[in-house]
């Protein structure tokens, strides 16, 4: 198995990128018969794609690199805490939430610099 | 929100029935896709994934063709933080495909819209490509009141429209995170996993969906922290697996 490091970033975006993904379009339109939204793989699937995206968000915050990681990580999870409550509270806005927990994190952010 | 949506519908679709040739039915679906409440997501999105490409050293033209090539915004996240990352090929492709698995249903339930006497395979490649969670909410939407035999082109323009914003505010997003200060840089690179978070848990409309959420969010920490190798794989297998379980056992119960 290769580091992605050594291969040309365009090649790593085919191989690991496109195809992987576009498998599952391509499968859908000569497959497309009968397979309903509440299917128990279609259930299974959604879940264990849920479930990555929940892991990749968790890295993304708690192992955060670069500009984010100059941001203490009582910051970070503080903000996304705040903005996920705000959303609960609010009706469940996705806008609301977005914005206060960005709000936080700017300023949590200066404050902790200054 | 809701209000202006309505609204902007009923502009954006003023007629459809009266859609003279496809080159119409074309333009009026990328009307409708940079009028709907989906342009402001994608660009909120593109902006943060934008921004994140930039942070992990990656180009803004490969960003943008990841757009137009992968075209869904999760394996986006994935393909960039695992190449950021230096992870595995087999490890990043894997984690793609698996967060992919939910476009096959999306396609299967889209096409017999799309379906129409004579329409021929080749017909159909493009509205396949084009598939992701935007266009397919507003297709699903919009399409029954379209003619049929309009329905390829205008759904082809919804998707343009939309691939056309995510692209924009990916490059907006990357150049925005080179030249702001890092206070607001690493403001930026939070929309993606706040955003993710927030949308996830909103769609996550059955029990099993929020379980999944929760279990993915827990154990994609565990795993990293102590550098299990193939982290998201094991996250998704077995936190969907586990989320699956659970939502069996209670319909058993029921």
């Amino acid at each position: 198995m290769s580091a992605i490091g050594e291969l040309s970033p365009y090649l790593v975006l085919i191989l690991a990128g496109y195809l992987p993904n576009e498998i599952w379009r391509v499968l859908g339109l000569v497959l497309a018969r009968g397979l309903n939204e509440d299917s128990e793989i279609v259930i299974w699937s959604r879940a264990v794609a849920t479930a990555i995206l929940a892991g990749v968000i968790a890295k993304l915050i708690l192992f955060s690199s670069g500009a984010l990681a100059n941001i203490p990580l009582s910051v970070r999870v503080g903000a996304a805490v705040c903005g996920f409550l705000v959303f609960l509270l609010l009706k469940r806005s996705v806008f609301a939430g977005v914005l206060v927990g960005e709000a936080v994190l700017l300023l949590g952010g200066y404050l902790f610099v200054h | 929100m809701r209000l202006t949506w309505r609204y902007v519908t009923k502009r954006a679709m003023s007629n459809p029935s009266t859609f003279t040739s496809s080159a119409h039915a074309f333009y009026a679906g990328v009307r409708s896709a940079l009028t709907s409440v989906f342009f402001l997501v994608l660009m909120g999105t593109y902006i943060g994934m934008g921004a994140l490409a930039h942070d992990f050293g990656l180009s803004p033209w490969w960003f943008a063709l990841s757009t137009l090539l992968v075209w869904a915004a999760p394996a986006q996240v994935i393909l960039v933080t695992a190449v950021g990352a230096g992870a595995t090929l087999f490890e990043a492709a894997l984690a793609v495909t698996l967060s992919g698995i939910r476009l096959f249903p999306m396609v299967v339930a889209l096409l017999p819209l799309l379906r129409g006497e004579g329409t021929r395979l080749r017909d159909l490649l493009l509205p396949t490509h084009f598939t992701s969670v935007s266009m397919w909410v507003e297709s699903l939407r919009l399409l029954p009141a379209v003619p049929r035999e309009r329905r390829i082109a205008f759904c082809n323009g919804l998707s343009v429209g939309y691939m056309g914003t995510a692209a924009t505010f990916g490059f907006v997003g990357f150049y925005l995170a080179a030249g702001l200060p890092p206070l607001f840089a690493g403001t930026l690179l939070f929309l993606t996993p706040m955003s993710f978070l927030i949308s996830t848990a909103r769609n996550a409309r059955m029990l099993v969906d929020r379980v999944a959420l929760v279990l993915g969010l827990v154990l994609g920490t565990l795993l990293t922290y102590f550098q299990v190798e193939l982290d998201l794989m094991w996250t998704g297998v077995v936190g969907g697996t586990l989320a699956y379980v659970v939502h069996r056992l209670r319909e058993a119960v029921a």
